[in-house]
């Protein structure tokens, strides 16, 4: 959960190699065949192990595990979820890197450690603290079932752990690529003319559309693979709060290994799409913002 | 468009960047700020423009106060520094941008649009680049897209903040003519930045000496050049020798430029005094040469090349030289009547 760190490493420029720290070719081959090593045996084989396990019982297994009514029901519910964690965070990242990249105000610098938090803290703290705070015998816990709102044990408790746990990705995304940036181009548009809204809408949002998206993209990928405060919250009802990722683990705890493969499959190719998006997106954002 | 600013302070923090500053611009002028980075002249222009708000003090447009008036309402032009184009767009729609986000009912209809962003663009000599993206531009292209970008929404008064302070040189040179012209074209009320001597006397009607928050002179080019109210205005506008002196008994500080000495191999009138050469450095058509004066005090001068050969200036060689002009300052900083 490092991105911040591995978007500034990538985007320095590769320092030229001096002659004189030039390994000798014994080191040198050493060193690549270890990292070349670890990535295959930590990295892809277990991906390619994920495939090989969901199509060994061949293609017509594989797709009636995928299409299977339960299956069906966790991949609507996990879209769901993103559906919903998505644009919530994104709108939320946004104000909050426009606060910490544009003002000085008391109580900022807690601000950024606050949304750190969610890192900061085990997913399945995070499940526990709403159970405390919607549960049966949580805090809110007896108003709410007076009123008949469901929280925990149900889609809406999902989606405010889920919601959680994943909104550090786009402030965290945003914030130093708006430091970076400055402020005088929405100065250039005020001082022209525009409104609050347009210059947000003509100026900032195209200046921040790449580092956004990437921002997006992360968020995604985690809101779709969530386990631990999700398990916490769900309750694990079949057909109905269960996502991708819960559903898998109860598929191989039934010993049911090769529908398990097969519906952890959709989760890589998710991951997959994802490091795509974010190679790309990376690229994108090294272009414009050059000067 | 008059410009009155009244009385202004204003602080950041813990740092006064001005204090009490009053300034009237009259309608037309090209008018210099010109002071030390740190100075407080940045943030003069940009409480001009609305784009910081005074702690306290009033600024009037024509008579009418406007220190309440928002960026939009005040209808200033203004280029920054580094030019801020909006680098998503073309240099077409950087220059429409001011017109573009008008309400509906003022906004002309894109035929209008179109004909008025290529008749600026002709206007900064842009013509063939309205389609370029701002990173495919020099440094010279981006600042007069940015001027075009600020005179698109007919400005009332035109900020320019050190317009030439990223560019080399030559093209600094050159651009610095070309908005003389431009401004004598148009006529609009100018007010820039600059940390360069030299680009303020040629450049405007009239400098403002800016220094640690505080107006020390205002006047003519030749004017603040010639009769310096402080000795900072002295020092800043030019190269400066300083001898320390007491005139009709009180401390005085003597100021003097280095291109206004004579020197001659026999003695001369007036403040004369004898020095030894010390050092000769050619500047092609001029030369520097340091002299030790015989009160001890080490002197600058600068004189045409022809100069040299002509007296035969070596160092060791014996001569005397005489400031044609002093400004003798007293020790509360201020100057005697002439």
């Amino acid at each position: 959960m490092t991105t911040a760190t591995v978007t500034t490493l990538e985007h320095a420029p590769a320092p030229s190699v001096r002659a004189a720290l030039v390994d000798p070719p014994l080191v040198r081959g050493g060193l690549i065949a270890i990292a070349l090593g670890f990535l295959a045996s930590f990295l892809l084989l277990p991906l390619a192990a994920v495939f090989y396990e969901a199509l060994a019982g061949g293609l017509g297994l594989y797709w009636a595990s995928i299409t299977d009514p339960m299956a069906r029901s966790a991949i609507w519910l996990t879209l769901v979820v993103a559906g919903i964690s998505v644009p919530v965070n994104a709108v939320f990242g946004i104000a909050a890197a426009w606060a910490i990249a544009r003002f000085e105000f008391p109580g900022k610098s807690v601000l950024v450690t606050l949304i750190d938090l969610p890192f900061a803290v085990s997913p399945v703290i995070s499940g526990l603290i709403f159970i405390l705070l919607f549960g049966a015998q949580g805090f809110f816990g007896p108003w709410l079932a007076e009123h008949g709102i469901r929280i925990i044990f149900a889609i809406p408790g999902i989606v405010i752990a889920t919601t959680f746990i994943t909104f550090p990705f786009v402030a965290r995304e945003l914030i130093p690529l708006m430091q970076e940036q400055g402020a005088e181009e929405e100065e250039a548009a005020i001082s022209l003319g525009a409104s609050g809204w347009q210059m947000f809408r003509r100026v900032t949002l195209p200046k921040i559309r790449f580092g956004l998206l990437y921002g997006v993209v992360l968020l995604n990928a985690r809101a779709m693979g969530e386990f631990g405060a999700v398990s916490v919250v769900s309750g694990h009802i079949r057909g109905q709060t269960n996502t991708l990722p819960l559903h898998v683990e109860i598929l191989y705890n039934e010993y049911q290994g090769t529908a398990a493969f097969a519906v952890a499959s959709l989760l890589a190719l998710l991951a997959l799409a994802t490091l795509a998006a974010k190679h790309l997106l990376e690229w994108q954002i090294r272009r414009t913002n050059r000067p | 468009m008059s410009i009155e600013v009244r009385d202004i302070w204003k602080r950041f923090g813990e740092f006064t960047a001005l204090r009490d500053v009053s300034l009237h611009v009259e309608p037309g002028e090209l008018v210099a700020l010109l002071g030390p980075s740190g100075s407080g002249k940045t943030t003069l222009l940009r409480l001009i423009a609305g784009l910081e708000r005074p702690d306290a003090g009033s600024i009037s447009f024509d008579g009418e106060d406007a220190t309440e008036r928002s960026v939009r309402e005040r209808r200033v032009g203004f280029v920054f520094q580094h030019y801020a184009l909006f680098r998503h767009m073309n240099v077409f729609e950087n220059v429409a941008f001011g017109i573009r986000v008008q309400p509906r009912g003022v906004r002309p209809p894109e035929a209008a649009i179109q004909a008025r962003v290529h008749e600026l663009l002709d206007l900064v000599q842009l013509e063939g680049l309205a389609r370029r993206m701002p990173t495919q531009l020099s440094g010279g292209q981006r600042q007069r897209v940015a001027l075009a970008r600020a005179l698109a929404v007919q400005p009332r008064v035109l900020l320019l903040d050190e317009p030439f302070g990223a560019l080399d040189a030559r093209v600094r040179r050159e651009l610095r003519r070309w908005l003389r012209r431009l401004h004598d074209d148009l006529g609009i009320t100018s007010l820039f930045v600059t940390h360069d001597q030299e680009e303020a006397l040629e450049l405007a009607d009239r400098v403002v000496v800016v220094n640690e928050g505080r107006i020390e002179q205002v006047g003519a080019p030749d004017e603040v050049y010639r009769r310096p109210s402080t000795p900072f205005v002295f020092g800043f506008l030019g190269e400066a020798n300083w001898l320390d002196s007491k005139i009709d008994g009180r401390a005085a500080r003597v100021g003097f430029r280095p291109d206004d000495l004579e020197l001659s191999l026999s003695p001369l009138e007036g403040h004369a005094f004898a020095a030894r050469v010390k050092r000769v450095q050619s500047l092609g058509p001029r030369a520097k040469i340091e002299l030790l004066a015989d009160s001890g005090a080490v002197v600058q001068a600068e004189v045409p090349a022809e100069r040299v050969r002509s007296l035969s200036l070596a160092p060791g060689l014996e001569l005397f030289a005489a400031p044609r002009e002093l400004q003798v300052f007293f020790e509360e900083g201020s100057r005697p009547r002439p």
